[in-house]
């Protein structure tokens, strides 16, 4: 599953992994800025969004085939807002659509694939993002591995009775894997007012931001900010 | 005679569905005591114990630590009550185990210092300090359920409730806690089918059967007057 492979991946050792999450995420924000608002005749400006994303990637030392063909998971749905570019009579407008998308989600992937989920939802935290917002991302990460074990779970219950992946068997098994799910839910919510939850979860302190974590900020921003910019003065 | 730590007095639950889950517990726990509870699946055990820690309310009384348990009083019951859960999964919810660990401390109103040194001697009190900083869903289930119990004695509990705490465990593992829970200072009550886990820690059973304790006495008294030995009646006629 991909989250398993973003998991191991954000545990590696790289100059990238040490940054601190809030200055990735305010990295991230002002390079999804940059890459949104550039126009379909600003090629020379999404090759150099792309040059900075391949440098972060050199940084990050993720595997960069493995990340790229995970980010094309994007496609499919650019992609068909893409054809109806191309059907309006638009075809550049359909260029820059898969073009933005696809660096957008490998911007997003290398600075999840570098950073804890703990960490990066820390820092959406300190970054003020709605406390209920971390809350249910967290819960979805967490839980996702003991709601997939369950399916497999019931998927080898399901064929070792002869089960041949019947239409009405796989929406029987869903709703039975919604119902667990709910059931779950509120025994997760037991367990968590046991140990005094009254609405808020306290978390273990912020972490101090380094001269390093400035610097990494200032060039990110900063090519970022350049790039728009000189796109907008030569176009 | 001291005063008993839990004091419950003609408990009765009834849930949405109107199922009888519980018809007039009396149950005392005294200092330094563990008890077992013993009975067949949907007689009432965890209901009971989830009375404890004010998650149900029923009718009838139920003190802890001469508190009574109502909704003024939760806060100081949750503490006082240390309650483990039967799934480790529904327990361990936060990204990391020191974080997980902290999270009943922290809802104490510790500081984080204080709240990340009861956590750390809380993990190192079940064995389990090299944890600390994983994910909880890449533990085994032995070290899932060292970390929730970490959870809860890190909450200084005084009273220990255990729902079903063998299950998912091998034998090692269950070895293993028995040896743990055999070093904790805090009174126990035990939620059990394992009657060898019972007969190990605990110094008195008792036996719930549709909702009312039909019996209490030594252990092994309770299990052979129910036949509640395992594989008893299991063999084969002949």
């Amino acid at each position: 599953m991909h989250h398993v492979t973003l998991d191991r991946w954000s545990r590696g050792e790289s100059v990238l992994h040490r940054r601190d999450a809030r200055v990735k995420v305010l990295a991230l924000a002002a390079y999804l800025v940059a890459v949104a608002t550039l126009d379909a005749g600003q090629q020379l400006a999404l090759v150099a969004c792309g040059a900075l994303l391949a440098a972060g990637l050199l940084a990050s030392r993720l595997p960069a085939g493995a990340l790229l063909a995970r980010a094309a998971i994007v496609l499919p749905f650019s992609g068909v807002f893409a054809i109806f570019s191309v059907l309006g009579g638009q075809p550049g407008r359909a260029v820059e659509l898969v073009e933005k998308s696809y660096l957008s989600a490998c911007a997003v992937l290398l600075v999840a694939g570098t950073t804890p989920l703990a960490r990066l939802m820390g820092a959406l935290e300190s970054l003020h993002v709605p406390r209920f917002v971390v809350l249910v991302v967290q819960f979805i990460y967490r839980y996702l591995f003991v709601v997939s074990e369950q399916a497999q779970h019931m998927r080898l219950a399901a064929l070792s009775r002869g089960e041949k992946g019947s239409f009405r068997a796989a929406a029987g098994a869903l709703a039975v894997l919604f119902a667990r799910s709910e059931a779950r839910a509120e025994a997760v919510y037991r367990a968590m007012a046991a140990r005094g939850f009254s609405g808020r979860i306290p978390q273990l302190g912020t972490p101090q931001l380094h001269p390093a974590d400035a610097a990494f900020l200032i060039a990110a921003v900063g090519a970022a900010a350049i790039i728009r910019i000189a796109a907008g003065v030569f176009s | 005679m001291s005063e008993p730590l839990i004091d419950v007095r003609g408990l009765r639950f009834r849930y949405d569905d109107g199922t009888q889950a519980l018809d007039g517990v009396d149950f005392r726990l005294w200092p330094g005591e563990t008890v077992a509870l013993l009975g067949a699946n949907g007689s009432g055990k965890t209901t009971f114990v989830l009375h404890l820690n004010g998650l149900l309310a029923g009718e009838g009384e139920v003190w802890v630590c001469g508190v009574p348990v109502e909704k003024k009083t939760l806060a100081d019951v949750r503490r006082r009550v240390g309650l483990l859960f039967q799934d480790p999964d529904e327990q361990l919810f936060m990204p990391t185990v020191i974080e997980d660990v902290a999270f009943g401390p922290l809802n104490l109103g510790l500081n984080t210092e204080q709240a990340e040194k009861r956590a750390r001697e809380a993990l190192s009190q079940v064995g389990a300090s090299a944890a600390a900083g994983r994910a909880p869903y890449h533990l085994s289930a032995g070290e899932k359920r060292r970390v929730a119990l970490a959870g809860v004695l890190a909450m200084e509990p005084e009273i220990l409730v255990l729902d079903e705490p063998t299950t998912y465990l091998d034998p090692p593992g269950q070895r293993d806690l028995v040896r743990c829970l055999h070093g904790l200072p805090q009174a126990k009550i035990l939620v059990t089918h394992d009657t060898l886990f019972a007969a190990a820690l605990a110094t008195r059973a008792v036996f719930f059967e549709r909702g009312r304790i039909v019996a209490e006495g030594a252990v092994r008294e309770i299990v052979e007057k129910f036949s509640w030995t395992p594989g008893a009646g299991t063999k084969p006629a002949g």
